[in-house]
């Protein structure tokens, strides 16, 4: 899928609720369950840090594609990196470089994206498209 | 404290603060952030409108009507705040744009003139940042030495420590008078006392304090004292550095520019009096009118009025609290304001401020601007509920149901 259409897929998703509460507990599932980043990842280097919480990012090339894993203290953070990841990790670093992120503010959580300050969310996707500046870069 | 506190009518009260009608996420408001900023009565929001709309003008040097208007309005504010901190004269009154411009003011005015290497400057673990890297900036400079007073489990300060640390190379004590983070009062008049026996002389950072207790600044004998507005019903970006005449006067200009000076010439120019001497520049004029307003609307409800109310609302928060299963409140001084610091076991403080903003009900979370402290406690940052004046029992009803949603959600 590319990842417009994971974005779509993603918006559908969140159409099916209603409330906020179904919205976070959602997103907090999504926390849940992506599979935490390996300790030996968890470096100064990768450490993106927010004025209240942490995110760890984690890039790699695999074949010709851009794979990213990503982990945060708090857990609604740790589910909206995961949909990030979702979306754009396992593309080619010209389709990330390029991938406008349109999804969060369909979904009504583009307020965390913009909270530069308190949770490293902001940081992670600029982060993510300069690693895929970076690798187009060598090609 | 007086026995008898006249009861506050708390829901008229609220109708003065248009604010508070506001609804979030489709839920009304509950404001609980009000150790960071309060929230604002229509008489300032008046006062701040009727200045621009009726006599705005530059104060001091117009002749014309409306520069007098300012003027006089200007400096009316500043003897009000002169009587609000008992201060002896209206020129120890500087206004600054908040609490940490006014202790820059004195770390670089003060302590570049007076300080010299080997000296210590004492502060303590629970200081907001804001009394930490003005001293920090001067120690580098200076080749000056920071020590700090440690504090206890519960949050108060270890005075017998303090008073270990004290010596004759003491020559600076800069001290917060009540924790933004914890709520705990310090005992302020002591610190002061103990310092000036060897000699050092102390400010006060009163940003959290001015807002709840009365402050008399010759009591307390303190050299320094600084608050914001803000934190007092009042307009942001302004705030008050008072000092003692004579240090003041000793101290050398701050920033230079208009209003500060006597006569300049490229040779040599000449500074004006206090309080002019580290005013430099068009002073925030609105805002100091407004801060008068202000500060009559603390009064008219009576500074015991607002501390029984909000001590009132703190006893009752800390109960339902406490009855959260996994919640532990952070600092538990025997002398505290209004503020409730608290961590959930196995919830980030930042899930539960989204939460709970979702919900409409607006704390803090983080570390409070006092990292610090968080490595004394061994935590990476609390939740931070702080009471105001208009806050209600109901709304700390809301608290405890938002959370426990919280606890259910990420149980």
């Amino acid at each position: 899928m590319s990842i417009n259409e994971i974005q779509d897929e993603l918006i559908s998703d969140f159409e099916l609720f209603d409330d906020w509460e179904s919205k976070y507990e959602y997103i907090i599932d999504l926390g849940k369950q992506l599979p935490p980043l390996e300790e030996q990842y968890k470096t100064e280097e990768n450490i993106i840090k927010g004025c209240q919480s942490r995110v760890w990012l984690h890039t790699y090339l695999e074949g010709d594609k851009l794979h990213f894993a990503a982990d945060s203290d708090a857990i609604i953070v740790r589910g909206l990196v995961s949909m990030l990841v979702k979306v754009l990790s396992g593309h080619t670093p010209e389709a990330i470089a390029k991938a406008d992120l349109y999804f969060l503010e369909r979904i009504g959580l583009h307020q965390h994206l913009a909270q530069t300050r308190s949770n490293g969310l902001a940081s992670m996707v600029k982060q993510m498209k300069h690693y895929a500046i970076a690798y187009q870069a060598v090609d | 404290m007086t026995t008898v506190t006249q009861q506050l009518d708390i829901a008229k009260i609220r109708r003065d603060f248009p604010i508070l009608n506001e609804t979030i996420n489709g839920k009304p408001l509950v404001y609980l952030d009000n150790a960071a900023t309060t929230q604002k009565p229509r008489q300032v929001l008046d006062a701040l409108t009727g200045y621009y709309e009726h006599y705005n003008a530059n104060i001091h040097r117009g002749i014309h009507h409306l520069a007098e208007k300012a003027t006089s309005a200007f400096e009316a504010s500043r003897r009000r705040i002169q009587a609000f901190l008992n201060a002896r004269l209206s020129e120890e009154i500087i206004f600054t744009y908040g609490s940490t411009d006014g202790i820059n003011l004195v770390a670089q005015a003060y302590g570049r003139a007076f300080l010299k290497a080997g000296d210590e400057i004492i502060i303590s673990t629970m200081e907001h940042h804001s009394n930490i890297v003005p001293w920090q900036m001067l120690c580098e400079e200076k080749g000056c030495i920071l020590k700090v007073i440690p504090i206890s489990e519960e949050g108060e300060l270890r005075m017998e420590e303090y008073e270990k640390l004290l010596s004759e190379r003491t020559k600076f004590v800069s001290v917060v008078h009540v924790s933004n983070a914890l709520g705990t009062i310090n005992p302020v008049a002591q610190i002061v006392e103990k310092a000036h026996a060897v000699g050092a002389k102390v400010l006060l950072d009163g940003a959290q304090a001015s807002s709840h207790l009365s402050i008399d600044v010759q009591a307390l004998d303190c050299d320094f004292y600084v608050f914001s507005l803000h934190k007092l019903y009042g307009p942001t970006g302004m705030g008050v550095l008072y000092g003692k005449k004579e240090l003041l006067d000793a101290m050398p200009p701050y920033r230079g520019g208009g209003e500060m000076i006597k006569e300049v010439t490229f040779e040599k120019t000449t500074y004006n009096e206090l309080p002019y001497k580290f005013e430099a520049g068009t002073p925030n004029i609105a805002d100091v009118v407004a801060a008068r307003t202000a500060l009559d609307y603390v009064d008219e409800l009576g500074k015991e009025a607002i501390a029984e109310h909000e001590h009132q609302l703190l006893r009752y928060a800390t109960d339902a609290l406490e009855a959260i299963e996994g919640l532990r409140i952070i600092g538990r001084a025997k002398e505290k304001i209004g503020v409730l610091s608290f961590v959930m076991e196995g919830i980030h403080h930042q899930d539960i401020g989204v939460l709970l903003d979702q919900q409409g009900i607006a704390i803090r979370t983080g570390h409070h601007c006092t990292q610090p402290m968080m490595q004394r406690f061994g935590i990476p940052g609390t939740s931070r509920a702080s009471f105001s004046v208009y806050n209600t029992m109901e709304e700390v009803d809301s608290l405890v149901r938002g959370l426990h949603k919280v606890k259910k959600m990420l149980g």
